[in-house]
Protein backbone atom coordinates (compact mmCIF):
# COMPACT_ATOMS: atom_id res chain seq x y z
CA UNK A 1 0.00 0.00 0.00
CA UNK A 2 1.13 3.49 -0.81
CA UNK A 3 0.76 6.45 1.22
CA UNK A 4 0.08 9.86 -1.36
CA UNK A 5 0.82 12.94 0.03
CA UNK A 6 0.07 15.99 -2.50
CA UNK A 7 0.69 19.26 -1.25
CA UNK A 8 -1.53 21.03 -3.62
CA UNK A 9 -5.13 20.10 -5.70
CA UNK A 10 -3.40 19.64 -8.84
CA UNK A 11 -0.69 17.19 -7.37
CA UNK A 12 -3.76 15.38 -5.88
CA UNK A 13 -6.03 15.50 -9.48
CA UNK A 14 -1.94 14.07 -10.60
CA UNK A 15 -1.74 11.40 -8.20
CA UNK A 16 -5.89 9.88 -8.68
CA UNK A 17 -4.80 9.81 -12.68
CA UNK A 18 -1.74 8.00 -11.63
CA UNK A 19 -3.37 5.77 -9.03
CA UNK A 20 -7.23 5.28 -9.90
CA UNK A 21 -8.13 2.80 -7.44
CA UNK A 22 -6.02 5.11 -4.51
CA UNK A 23 -8.49 5.24 -1.85
CA UNK A 24 -8.77 9.63 -0.77
CA UNK A 25 -8.76 10.29 2.64
CA UNK A 26 -9.39 13.46 4.65
CA UNK A 27 -11.16 13.45 8.34
CA UNK A 28 -10.45 9.66 8.46
CA UNK A 29 -13.88 8.89 10.04
CA UNK A 30 -14.88 6.43 7.43
CA UNK A 31 -12.05 5.56 5.62
CA UNK A 32 -9.72 4.95 8.93
CA UNK A 33 -12.43 2.42 10.46
CA UNK A 34 -12.20 0.18 7.41
CA UNK A 35 -8.74 0.10 7.42
CA UNK A 36 -8.73 -0.16 11.08
CA UNK A 37 -10.70 -3.08 10.60
CA UNK A 38 -9.06 -4.96 7.73
CA UNK A 39 -12.49 -4.29 5.36
CA UNK A 40 -10.38 -2.61 2.59
CA UNK A 41 -7.14 -2.84 1.68
CA UNK A 42 -6.75 -0.04 -1.34
CA UNK A 43 -3.15 -0.43 -3.49
CA UNK A 44 -2.92 3.34 -2.18
CA UNK A 45 -4.36 5.98 0.08
CA UNK A 46 -4.50 9.48 -0.78
CA UNK A 47 -4.43 11.87 2.07
CA UNK A 48 -6.37 15.77 1.46
CA UNK A 49 -4.82 17.15 4.49
CA UNK A 50 -2.36 19.24 3.15
CA UNK A 51 -5.09 20.68 0.42
CA UNK A 52 -5.70 23.60 2.59
CA UNK A 53 -8.50 25.09 -0.21
CA UNK A 54 -10.65 21.58 0.61
CA UNK A 55 -11.25 23.44 3.98
CA UNK A 56 -12.55 26.56 2.86
CA UNK A 57 -15.89 27.71 1.80
CA UNK A 58 -17.27 30.42 -0.18
CA UNK A 59 -20.40 32.44 -1.18
CA UNK A 60 -21.76 34.75 -3.25
CA UNK A 61 -24.80 35.52 -1.73
CA UNK A 62 -27.34 32.70 -4.01
CA UNK A 63 -25.45 29.56 -2.81
CA UNK A 64 -22.61 28.25 -0.89
CA UNK A 65 -19.77 26.37 -2.23
CA UNK A 66 -18.23 24.47 0.26
CA UNK A 67 -15.11 23.06 0.46
CA UNK A 68 -15.26 18.83 0.62
CA UNK A 69 -13.10 18.74 3.51
CA UNK A 70 -15.19 21.79 5.30
CA UNK A 71 -15.97 19.88 9.12
CA UNK A 72 -18.92 19.42 10.38
CA UNK A 73 -18.12 21.34 13.41
CA UNK A 74 -17.54 24.65 11.19
CA UNK A 75 -20.88 24.27 9.37
CA UNK A 76 -22.25 24.39 12.92
CA UNK A 77 -20.22 27.27 13.31
CA UNK A 78 -19.96 29.40 10.51
CA UNK A 79 -23.30 27.82 7.64
CA UNK A 80 -26.20 27.76 10.18
CA UNK A 81 -27.90 31.00 8.71
CA UNK A 82 -27.10 30.20 4.51
CA UNK A 83 -27.26 26.20 5.41
CA UNK A 84 -29.73 25.13 8.49
CA UNK A 85 -31.19 22.24 6.83
CA UNK A 86 -27.09 20.74 6.50
CA UNK A 87 -26.09 22.49 9.97
CA UNK A 88 -28.86 20.53 11.89
CA UNK A 89 -27.83 17.36 10.34
CA UNK A 90 -23.86 18.23 10.70
CA UNK A 91 -25.17 19.01 14.68
CA UNK A 92 -26.53 15.35 14.69
CA UNK A 93 -23.09 14.23 13.48
CA UNK A 94 -21.31 11.16 15.19
CA UNK A 95 -19.45 13.60 18.82
CA UNK A 96 -17.69 16.36 18.92
CA UNK A 97 -14.61 14.57 18.00
CA UNK A 98 -16.11 13.03 14.70
CA UNK A 99 -17.56 16.26 14.10
CA UNK A 100 -14.24 18.02 14.15
CA UNK A 101 -12.86 15.91 11.43
CA UNK A 102 -15.84 14.41 9.81
CA UNK A 103 -16.97 16.34 6.29
CA UNK A 104 -19.93 16.57 3.55
CA UNK A 105 -16.84 15.39 1.04
CA UNK A 106 -16.65 12.61 3.20
CA UNK A 107 -19.88 11.51 3.29
CA UNK A 108 -20.57 11.53 -0.35
CA UNK A 109 -17.70 9.92 -1.23
CA UNK A 110 -18.48 7.02 1.02
CA UNK A 111 -22.15 7.22 0.14
CA UNK A 112 -23.58 5.52 3.03
CA UNK A 113 -27.44 5.38 2.74
CA UNK A 114 -26.75 6.17 6.31
CA UNK A 115 -25.03 9.25 5.74
CA UNK A 116 -26.60 12.27 7.72
CA UNK A 117 -25.53 15.00 5.27
CA UNK A 118 -27.24 13.68 2.22
CA UNK A 119 -30.85 14.00 3.47
CA UNK A 120 -30.34 17.71 3.51
CA UNK A 121 -28.35 18.09 0.59
CA UNK A 122 -31.58 16.59 -1.60
CA UNK A 123 -34.24 19.13 0.20
CA UNK A 124 -31.99 21.97 -0.29
CA UNK A 125 -33.21 21.78 -4.18
CA UNK A 126 -32.60 20.29 -7.50
CA UNK A 127 -30.17 22.71 -7.91
CA UNK A 128 -27.24 21.27 -5.52
CA UNK A 129 -24.08 19.93 -7.88
CA UNK A 130 -21.22 17.47 -6.53
CA UNK A 131 -18.64 19.46 -8.18
CA UNK A 132 -15.72 16.78 -8.96
CA UNK A 133 -12.77 16.80 -10.61
CA UNK A 134 -10.02 14.72 -12.54
CA UNK A 135 -7.52 15.57 -14.51
CA UNK A 136 -9.78 15.06 -17.36
CA UNK A 137 -11.95 18.61 -16.05
CA UNK A 138 -14.41 19.57 -14.05
CA UNK A 139 -18.50 17.73 -13.73
CA UNK A 140 -20.87 19.74 -12.01
CA UNK A 141 -23.12 16.40 -11.02
CA UNK A 142 -26.94 17.58 -10.13
CA UNK A 143 -27.52 15.78 -6.88
CA UNK A 144 -30.02 13.88 -7.74
CA UNK A 145 -27.74 11.54 -10.04
CA UNK A 146 -24.99 11.41 -7.74
CA UNK A 147 -25.91 8.31 -5.69
CA UNK A 148 -26.08 5.15 -7.70
CA UNK A 149 -26.41 2.46 -4.74
CA UNK A 150 -25.47 1.03 -1.38
CA UNK A 151 -22.22 2.69 -0.65
CA UNK A 152 -21.82 3.59 -4.42
CA UNK A 153 -21.63 7.10 -6.32
CA UNK A 154 -21.17 7.87 -9.76
CA UNK A 155 -17.63 9.48 -9.76
CA UNK A 156 -15.01 7.78 -11.93
CA UNK A 157 -12.17 6.45 -10.04
CA UNK A 158 -9.57 9.17 -11.01
CA UNK A 159 -12.20 12.13 -9.82
CA UNK A 160 -11.95 13.84 -6.54
CA UNK A 161 -14.46 16.06 -4.75
CA UNK A 162 -13.78 19.83 -4.92
CA UNK A 163 -16.98 20.75 -3.38
CA UNK A 164 -20.29 21.23 -3.18
CA UNK A 165 -22.48 23.84 -4.69
CA UNK A 166 -25.72 24.27 -2.27
CA UNK A 167 -28.47 27.41 -2.77
CA UNK A 168 -28.77 29.67 0.30
CA UNK A 169 -31.74 28.91 2.01
CA UNK A 170 -34.52 30.80 0.94
CA UNK A 171 -36.89 29.60 3.86
CA UNK A 172 -37.13 27.28 6.88
CA UNK A 173 -35.37 23.88 6.76
CA UNK A 174 -35.31 20.87 9.14
CA UNK A 175 -33.79 17.59 9.84
CA UNK A 176 -34.78 15.26 12.46
CA UNK A 177 -33.53 11.51 12.84
CA UNK A 178 -34.19 8.12 14.46
CA UNK A 179 -31.50 6.58 16.84
CA UNK A 180 -30.89 5.03 20.12
CA UNK A 181 -29.57 7.70 21.76
CA UNK A 182 -28.54 11.67 21.11
CA UNK A 183 -24.65 11.22 20.60
CA UNK A 184 -22.50 8.85 18.19
CA UNK A 185 -25.52 7.03 16.03
CA UNK A 186 -26.02 5.89 12.91
CA UNK A 187 -29.37 6.68 11.93
CA UNK A 188 -31.99 4.09 11.88
CA UNK A 189 -34.11 6.68 9.78
CA UNK A 190 -33.52 10.69 8.47
CA UNK A 191 -35.38 12.88 6.83
CA UNK A 192 -35.05 16.48 5.73
CA UNK A 193 -37.39 19.32 4.74
CA UNK A 194 -37.28 22.63 3.18
CA UNK A 195 -39.49 24.90 1.96
CA UNK A 196 -38.84 27.25 -0.59
CA UNK A 197 -41.43 30.30 -0.70
CA UNK A 198 -39.30 32.01 -3.83
CA UNK A 199 -40.81 29.33 -6.02
CA UNK A 200 -43.68 27.49 -4.10
CA UNK A 201 -41.86 24.26 -4.23
CA UNK A 202 -40.76 22.00 -1.32
CA UNK A 203 -37.53 19.75 -1.12
CA UNK A 204 -37.74 16.52 1.04
CA UNK A 205 -34.63 13.74 1.91
CA UNK A 206 -34.66 10.60 2.78
CA UNK A 207 -31.90 9.11 5.08
CA UNK A 208 -31.17 5.26 5.92
CA UNK A 209 -34.56 4.18 4.41
CA UNK A 210 -33.86 2.59 0.83
CA UNK A 211 -30.36 1.89 -1.10
CA UNK A 212 -29.79 5.57 -1.63
CA UNK A 213 -30.69 8.64 0.55
CA UNK A 214 -33.91 9.64 -2.01
CA UNK A 215 -36.36 12.47 -2.04
CA UNK A 216 -40.19 12.03 -1.88
CA UNK A 217 -40.59 13.84 -5.49
CA UNK A 218 -45.06 12.76 -4.61
CA UNK A 219 -44.92 14.23 -1.06
CA UNK A 220 -43.20 17.49 -2.40
CA UNK A 221 -45.57 17.79 -5.31
CA UNK A 222 -48.50 17.15 -2.53
CA UNK A 223 -47.38 19.79 -0.08
CA UNK A 224 -46.23 22.37 -3.29
CA UNK A 225 -50.37 21.82 -4.36
CA UNK A 226 -51.50 22.05 -0.50
CA UNK A 227 -49.61 24.46 1.14
CA UNK A 228 -51.40 28.34 1.10
CA UNK A 229 -48.01 29.93 0.82
CA UNK A 230 -49.33 34.06 0.32
CA UNK A 231 -51.61 33.71 3.72
CA UNK A 232 -49.56 31.20 5.87
CA UNK A 233 -52.80 30.17 7.71
CA UNK A 234 -52.78 27.10 10.05
CA UNK A 235 -51.88 24.53 8.45
CA UNK A 236 -55.04 21.54 7.89
CA UNK A 237 -54.40 18.61 10.20
CA UNK A 238 -55.16 16.21 7.36
CA UNK A 239 -52.23 17.84 5.46
CA UNK A 240 -49.20 16.45 8.21
CA UNK A 241 -50.79 12.85 7.51
CA UNK A 242 -50.78 12.58 4.19
CA UNK A 243 -47.92 13.92 3.42
CA UNK A 244 -45.91 11.65 6.10
CA UNK A 245 -47.80 8.63 4.32
CA UNK A 246 -46.61 10.23 0.78
CA UNK A 247 -42.93 10.25 2.33
CA UNK A 248 -43.19 6.52 4.06
CA UNK A 249 -44.29 5.13 0.81
CA UNK A 250 -41.50 6.81 -0.93
CA UNK A 251 -39.14 4.92 0.92
CA UNK A 252 -37.76 1.52 0.19
CA UNK A 253 -36.14 0.57 3.79
CA UNK A 254 -35.06 -3.40 4.81
CA UNK A 255 -35.10 -5.31 7.90
CA UNK A 256 -31.33 -5.26 9.95
CA UNK A 257 -29.92 -4.89 13.01
CA UNK A 258 -30.95 -0.67 13.77
CA UNK A 259 -34.43 -1.34 13.08
CA UNK A 260 -37.22 -3.13 10.75
CA UNK A 261 -38.76 -1.78 7.40
CA UNK A 262 -41.55 -1.53 9.24
CA UNK A 263 -40.47 0.57 12.37
CA UNK A 264 -38.35 2.97 9.85
CA UNK A 265 -41.65 3.66 7.69
CA UNK A 266 -43.77 4.26 10.67
CA UNK A 267 -41.20 6.31 11.89
CA UNK A 268 -40.73 8.22 8.61
CA UNK A 269 -44.09 9.42 8.42
CA UNK A 270 -43.46 10.67 12.26
CA UNK A 271 -40.69 13.07 10.91
CA UNK A 272 -42.37 14.31 8.02
CA UNK A 273 -45.15 15.65 9.78
CA UNK A 274 -42.96 17.12 12.51
CA UNK A 275 -40.36 18.53 10.31
CA UNK A 276 -43.45 20.22 8.64
CA UNK A 277 -44.66 21.57 11.26
CA UNK A 278 -41.66 23.15 12.60
CA UNK A 279 -41.26 24.28 8.90
CA UNK A 280 -44.78 25.55 8.48
CA UNK A 281 -44.36 27.60 12.23
CA UNK A 282 -41.27 28.89 11.23
CA UNK A 283 -42.29 30.38 7.72
CA UNK A 284 -45.68 31.61 9.48
CA UNK A 285 -43.77 33.54 11.94
CA UNK A 286 -41.41 34.98 8.86
CA UNK A 287 -44.50 36.33 7.61
CA UNK A 288 -46.05 37.71 10.73
CA UNK A 289 -48.57 35.50 11.09
CA UNK A 290 -47.98 34.52 14.38
CA UNK A 291 -47.08 36.33 17.40
CA UNK B 1 7.39 5.14 5.63
CA UNK B 2 9.16 7.39 8.39
CA UNK B 3 6.91 10.14 10.05
CA UNK B 4 8.21 12.95 11.74
CA UNK B 5 6.20 15.11 13.80
CA UNK B 6 5.58 16.95 17.46
CA UNK B 7 4.69 15.05 20.41
CA UNK B 8 3.74 17.03 23.69
CA UNK B 9 6.43 19.90 22.74
CA UNK B 10 9.06 17.13 21.49
CA UNK B 11 10.15 15.87 18.04
CA UNK B 12 9.39 12.40 17.48
CA UNK B 13 10.61 10.09 14.58
CA UNK B 14 8.66 6.91 13.57
CA UNK B 15 10.05 4.33 11.50
CA UNK B 16 8.75 1.68 9.36
CA UNK B 17 5.33 2.86 9.87
CA UNK B 18 3.11 1.48 7.87
CA UNK B 19 0.78 2.82 5.36
CA UNK B 20 -2.70 2.34 6.72
CA UNK B 21 -1.30 2.67 10.36
CA UNK B 22 -2.90 5.07 12.81
CA UNK B 23 -1.37 7.78 14.88
CA UNK B 24 -2.78 5.81 17.74
CA UNK B 25 -0.94 3.00 17.20
CA UNK B 26 2.17 5.28 16.44
CA UNK B 27 1.85 6.98 19.68
CA UNK B 28 1.46 3.90 22.14
CA UNK B 29 3.63 1.36 19.94
CA UNK B 30 6.28 3.36 18.33
CA UNK B 31 7.13 6.79 20.35
CA UNK B 32 6.35 5.73 23.98
CA UNK B 33 3.21 7.75 24.58
CA UNK B 34 0.74 4.78 25.82
CA UNK B 35 -1.67 7.25 27.64
CA UNK B 36 -4.11 7.31 24.57
CA UNK B 37 -5.99 4.51 25.01
CA UNK B 38 -7.09 1.85 22.53
CA UNK B 39 -10.29 0.44 23.02
CA UNK B 40 -13.01 1.00 20.04
CA UNK B 41 -11.00 1.44 16.62
CA UNK B 42 -13.94 3.22 15.12
CA UNK B 43 -13.95 6.66 17.52
CA UNK B 44 -17.03 5.61 19.35
CA UNK B 45 -15.42 5.16 22.71
CA UNK B 46 -13.26 8.76 22.54
CA UNK B 47 -9.98 7.09 24.36
CA UNK B 48 -7.73 7.75 22.46
CA UNK B 49 -8.34 11.45 22.08
CA UNK B 50 -5.81 13.61 21.36
CA UNK B 51 -5.07 17.40 20.33
CA UNK B 52 -4.01 17.39 16.71
CA UNK B 53 -3.28 20.84 15.57
CA UNK B 54 -4.91 22.28 18.54
CA UNK B 55 -8.29 20.55 17.63
CA UNK B 56 -9.52 17.53 19.77
CA UNK B 57 -9.69 14.19 17.34
CA UNK B 58 -9.84 10.59 17.87
CA UNK B 59 -6.13 9.19 17.50
CA UNK B 60 -7.71 6.07 15.92
CA UNK B 61 -8.85 7.61 13.11
CA UNK B 62 -6.13 9.86 11.88
CA UNK B 63 -3.30 7.71 9.48
CA UNK B 64 -0.46 8.30 10.90
CA UNK B 65 0.94 9.91 7.45
CA UNK B 66 -1.39 13.03 7.71
CA UNK B 67 0.47 13.92 11.13
CA UNK B 68 3.75 14.43 9.53
CA UNK B 69 5.15 17.93 10.50
CA UNK B 70 2.25 18.60 12.52
CA UNK B 71 1.44 18.95 16.65
CA UNK B 72 -0.11 16.49 18.66
CA UNK B 73 -0.57 16.71 22.24
CA UNK B 74 -1.57 14.19 24.47
CA UNK B 75 -3.07 13.22 28.08
CA UNK B 76 0.83 13.07 28.77
CA UNK B 77 0.96 16.25 27.46
CA UNK B 78 -1.30 18.05 29.85
CA UNK B 79 0.92 17.85 33.09
CA UNK B 80 3.02 21.06 33.92
CA UNK B 81 6.31 21.42 32.92
CA UNK B 82 7.42 19.95 36.27
CA UNK B 83 5.16 16.87 35.49
CA UNK B 84 2.61 17.91 38.37
CA UNK B 85 -0.63 17.52 37.26
CA UNK B 86 -2.68 19.92 35.13
CA UNK B 87 -6.26 21.24 36.86
CA UNK B 88 -8.09 19.19 35.11
CA UNK B 89 -6.37 15.97 35.46
CA UNK B 90 -6.35 17.08 39.51
CA UNK B 91 -9.92 17.55 39.65
CA UNK B 92 -10.60 13.77 38.24
CA UNK B 93 -8.64 12.52 41.00
CA UNK B 94 -9.81 14.55 43.75
CA UNK B 95 -13.89 13.64 42.68
CA UNK B 96 -13.25 9.96 42.04
CA UNK B 97 -14.02 10.37 38.81
CA UNK B 98 -11.57 7.28 37.70
CA UNK B 99 -13.11 3.86 38.08
CA UNK B 100 -11.24 1.39 35.89
CA UNK B 101 -9.57 4.37 33.82
CA UNK B 102 -9.52 3.41 30.77
CA UNK B 103 -11.86 6.10 29.83
CA UNK B 104 -10.02 8.63 31.72
CA UNK B 105 -7.10 9.99 29.47
CA UNK B 106 -9.59 11.00 26.41
CA UNK B 107 -12.12 12.33 29.03
CA UNK B 108 -9.25 14.45 30.27
CA UNK B 109 -8.43 15.70 26.82
CA UNK B 110 -12.14 16.77 26.13
CA UNK B 111 -12.41 18.06 29.40
CA UNK B 112 -9.39 20.51 28.77
CA UNK B 113 -10.68 21.41 25.62
CA UNK B 114 -14.31 22.19 26.91
CA UNK B 115 -12.41 24.03 29.36
CA UNK B 116 -10.15 25.74 27.09
CA UNK B 117 -13.27 27.20 24.99
CA UNK B 118 -15.87 27.36 27.78
CA UNK B 119 -14.26 28.04 31.44
CA UNK B 120 -18.04 28.10 33.04
CA UNK B 121 -20.24 25.31 31.17
CA UNK B 122 -23.28 24.18 31.89
CA UNK B 123 -24.26 20.90 32.88
CA UNK B 124 -25.51 20.21 29.40
CA UNK B 125 -23.02 21.58 27.69
CA UNK B 126 -20.73 18.89 29.58
CA UNK B 127 -22.88 16.58 28.90
CA UNK B 128 -22.63 17.15 24.96
CA UNK B 129 -19.16 17.86 24.79
CA UNK B 130 -18.62 14.42 26.64
CA UNK B 131 -21.00 12.65 24.72
CA UNK B 132 -18.33 10.89 22.51
CA UNK B 133 -16.44 9.63 25.25
CA UNK B 134 -17.54 6.63 26.87
CA UNK B 135 -17.06 5.67 30.42
CA UNK B 136 -17.32 1.31 30.21
CA UNK B 137 -17.93 1.72 34.50
CA UNK B 138 -20.85 3.88 33.96
CA UNK B 139 -19.46 6.41 36.26
CA UNK B 140 -20.61 9.58 34.78
CA UNK B 141 -21.81 11.15 37.68
CA UNK B 142 -18.13 11.52 39.44
CA UNK B 143 -16.74 12.33 35.82
CA UNK B 144 -19.43 15.45 35.88
CA UNK B 145 -18.37 16.54 38.85
CA UNK B 146 -14.93 16.16 38.66
CA UNK B 147 -15.44 18.60 35.06
CA UNK B 148 -17.62 21.08 37.28
CA UNK B 149 -14.33 20.81 40.29
CA UNK B 150 -12.19 22.09 37.46
CA UNK B 151 -14.62 24.71 35.79
CA UNK B 152 -14.64 26.03 39.05
CA UNK B 153 -11.00 26.13 40.19
CA UNK B 154 -9.82 27.66 36.20
CA UNK B 155 -12.67 30.12 36.12
CA UNK B 156 -11.69 31.28 40.11
CA UNK B 157 -15.20 30.96 40.84
CA UNK B 158 -15.02 29.99 44.76
CA UNK B 159 -17.68 26.88 46.20
CA UNK B 160 -15.92 24.21 44.98
CA UNK B 161 -17.50 21.23 46.37
CA UNK B 162 -19.27 21.10 42.78
CA UNK B 163 -22.52 20.91 41.62
CA UNK B 164 -22.04 24.56 40.64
Amino acid sequence: MEFLRPASWDEALAAMAEHPGALPVSGGTDVMVELNFDLRRPPAVLDLNRVAELAEWSSDGASVRLGAAVPYARIIDELAGPLPGLATAARTVGSPQIRNRGSVGGNLGAASPAGDAHPPLLAAGRGVRVEAHSVRGVRLIPIDEFYLGVKRNCLAPDELIRAVRIPVADGPQQFSKVGTRNAMVIAVCAFALALHPADGTVGTGIGSAAPTPRRAPEAEEYLRESLDWTSGGPLDPQVPLRFGELVAAAADPIDDVRGTAAYRRHALAVLARRTLAWCWDDYREQLGRTA
Amino acid sequence: MRVVFTANGRRVEADDVWEGESLLYVLRERVGLPGSKNACEQGECGSCTVYLDGVPVCACLVAAGQVQGREVRTVEGLTGPDGALGPVQQAFLEAGAVQCGFCTPGLLVQTDALLARDPRPSDGDIREALSGNLCRCTGYEKIMDAVRLASARISGISGEGGGA
